[in-house]
């Protein structure tokens, strides 16, 4: 998998290729227009992130340039703008996805996944892993092809999970992806301790080969089974 | 006060002075007239009686009014050459044809002294006049009637010349009325070269492009000052998320980590806040379709199933009646889930968040703190309640921001020991 991260803030795109290289892409970096725009005619990428502001132009030109070029599928614009017009613009270029910063790592990787995983569209909506598979299209979940009743958000969170595997997913990063706006931020996150608490506990009961780790209190990574 | 009536109101206030002191001069001035042509017929009639008199002693018989207009009297002859011929007003009983009775007419009477063969006589002519409060009367209603005539004139010029003269001023107020800076309208036209107007959209005109440079370098600003803040934080957040997963931490380091975590995510979210507050008040929503609130509160309601099971919290919702509205679905969607969130986490365990919605009002009560808070200040930015120090003390805020955009209102009110938020949709 060969990723394209455009962004002119070196922290940031250095931070990015970091937690990427854990997912074993091979990370290419672009800081600026002309060399972002270079690298896109010259490369293919499988995912391209792009920042909307850069120095020498806009993302939103780099985005006409690989629509002429029939190669605009696979982009997340991450950009600091949350402004309705520029989503619009860049889905209706042909973005897949836009994503605000500032953001989770998780975050990231859950939207590089799907992005991903809709581009290799091979009848496949299904993530498998030790022994359970989660069907994202029908929204089912099965360990040892036994299917398991998930409440809506119990398989959100395990979606989130599953796309995050040996990563860590912060208390904060998944309430804002499962809970969105309706989550007070900054309330104790014993809900969100409670609603993994009865995910374990599914998971357990099903004899899954996966676990939910605590990290430190501030987080869970979902790991899978050592064999014992 | 409109102009139109302004104008007609100061005319018609002039003219009613005007024609007031006008009549007054006229009606002396008649009465002047009156009385001079009067007098000139008695100095007439004094002569011809002289006259006749010298001829017809008969005549100076007549000491009294009866069956005539003048009488005579016989004086001394001091008296006689003292006297002067005297013009005076006077009042003698008389019946007119259309009296029953006799009564006080008004008379001229001239009062003169003769020599008729050497005996002197006083004469006394009289001539009926004019009944004054008659001529009052008449001289009245006459001005009235013109004065009518005049007003209902200017009425009607006013109306058909003025309104005509004022129409680009009033499609010019009209169109600036509607006009929202920020959408790339045309400017508004008076579509006339008077020279009034045209100064005044002029003036309008440059108004409008400086307040446009204004917003847009306030948007701009914006913009940038999110980018610069968003960018670092991001950077903030991912650097610690990355070096947590390093692992190879004491439990005390990962417990500061997750402080800092904490202060950086508070700080993400009171920025996306206030440029959303920010957004909402530069009217940068405009998209407007209809809205169903009751399918927002019941997908609302269904989205936090899981946060108010845990907080051991009832929400119940009642549907008077289907409430819809034309507006931004986005910005409709945060009013309910700011309201409904603020509901769940200001509650009490065991609690409950009643939710009723009517044909124009949504009510979110719910069971909490016993004490009430402040109405005056429950709206406005940073006030927080001394129990929660957790939040931005923005949720409020951006409620009571969108219900001015929309021209909706929201109040608070501690009812039965409920917290009761009520928003009245138009």
């Amino acid at each position: 998998m060969k990723v394209l991260i455009v962004e002119d803030e070196k922290d940031l795109r250095e931070t990015i290729a970091t937690s990427l290289a854990k997912e074993h892409f091979v990370i290419e970096t672009a800081k600026d227009f002309y060399s972002a725009s270079e690298k896109m005619e010259i490369y293919d990428y499988d995912c391209i992130l792009l920042d909307i502001m850069l120095p020498n132009g806009s993302g939103l030109q780099l985005l006409e340039q690989l629509k002429k070029q029939g190669k605009a599928g696979n982009v997340i614009i991450i950009s600091a703008k949350n402004s309705l017009y520029d989503k619009l613009k860049g889905l209706e270029l042909g973005a897949d996805d836009y994503l605000t910063k500032p953001f989770h790592i998780a975050e990231l990787n859950a939207r590089i996944k799907a992005v991903l995983r809709r581009q290799k569209m091979d009848g496949k909506s299904t993530i498998e892993t030790a022994n359970i598979v989660l069907d994202i299209k029908d929204r089912t979940f099965s360990v040892n092809k036994k299917n398991i009743p998930l409440n809506r958000k119990e398989f959100d969170i395990l979606n989130y999970f599953l796309f995050n595997k040996n990563r860590l997913v912060t208390k904060a990063a998944l309430a804002e992806h499962v809970w969105g706006d309706y989550i007070d931020k900054m309330d104790n996150y014993d809900f969100i301790y409670y609603q993994i608490k009865n995910l374990r506990k599914k998971l357990s009961e099903s004899k899954a080969e996966i676990e939910i780790e605590a990290v430190y209190g501030i987080g869970y990574k979902l790991v899978e089974n050592e064999i014992t | 006060m409109k102009l139109l009536n302004k104008s007609l109101f100061y005319l018609s206030l002039s003219l009613l002075i005007i024609i007031g002191i006008w009549s007054l001069v006229f009606y002396f001035n008649i009465l002047r007239e009156i009385k001079e042509s009067i007098d000139e017929g008695l100095d007439n009639y004094r002569r011809q009686i002289i006259h006749q008199a010298q001829n017809d002693t008969t005549l100076l018989e007549k000491d009294n009014f009866n069956g005539g207009f003048f009488s005579l009297r016989e004086i001394s002859q001091e008296q006689a050459l003292s006297s002067k011929d005297r013009y005076i007003d006077t009042v003698l009983y008389m019946q007119d044809a259309d009296d029953d009775a006799p009564e006080l007419e008004p008379f001229r009477l001239l009062t003169t002294a003769f020599e008729d063969n050497g005996n002197y006589y006083e004469l006394q002519i009289v001539n009926s006049m004019v009944e004054e409060d008659d001529l009052i009367g008449d001289l009245f209603r006459e001005v009235i009637w013109l004065y009518l005539l005049l007003i209902a004139t200017i009425l009607i010029i006013n109306k058909l010349v003025l309104q005509g003269l004022w129409k680009p001023f009033y499609s010019f107020l009209d169109q600036l009325k509607n006009y929202r800076i920020g959408t790339g309208e045309n400017f508004p036209d008076t579509g006339t070269k008077t020279k009034e107007f045209a100064d005044l959209q002029n003036a309008v005109t440059i108004l409008l492009q400086h307040n446009i440079e204004t917003y847009e370098r306030q948007k701009q600003f914006i913009e940038n000052a999110s980018h610069e803040l968003q960018t670092p934080l991001a950077i903030a957040t991912n650097k610690l998320e990355l070096f947590i997963e390093k692992g190879n931490l004491l439990n005390e380091q990962a417990e500061s980590i997750a402080d800092v975590m904490r202060i950086i995510e508070r700080l993400v979210h009171l920025n996306k806040t206030l440029l959303l507050l920010t957004k909402i008040e530069n009217k940068q929503f405009l998209d407007s379709e209809t809205v169903s609130f009751n399918e927002i509160i019941n997908q609302c309601v269904r989205d936090m199933e899981e946060i108010s099971e845990f907080k051991k919290i009832e929400i119940s919702v009642s549907e008077e009646s289907e409430l819809t509205t034309k507006m931004d679905i986005s910005l409709a969607n945060i009013i309910v889930s700011n309201l409904l969130r603020n509901a769940i986490y200001h509650n009490i365990s065991g609690g409950f968040v009643k939710v009723e919605i009517s044909e124009n009002i949504i009510l979110v009560s719910n069971t909490g703190d016993t004490i009430p808070l402040n109405e005056q200040n429950v709206f406005s930015r940073f006030s927080k309640s001394a129990s929660n120090g957790s939040g931005t003390g923005l949720g409020l805020s951006i409620v009571k921001a969108i219900c001015d955009l929309y021209g909706f209102s929201v109040s608070y009110r501690f009812e039965n020991g409920l917290h009761c938020f009520r928003v009245f949709v138009k």
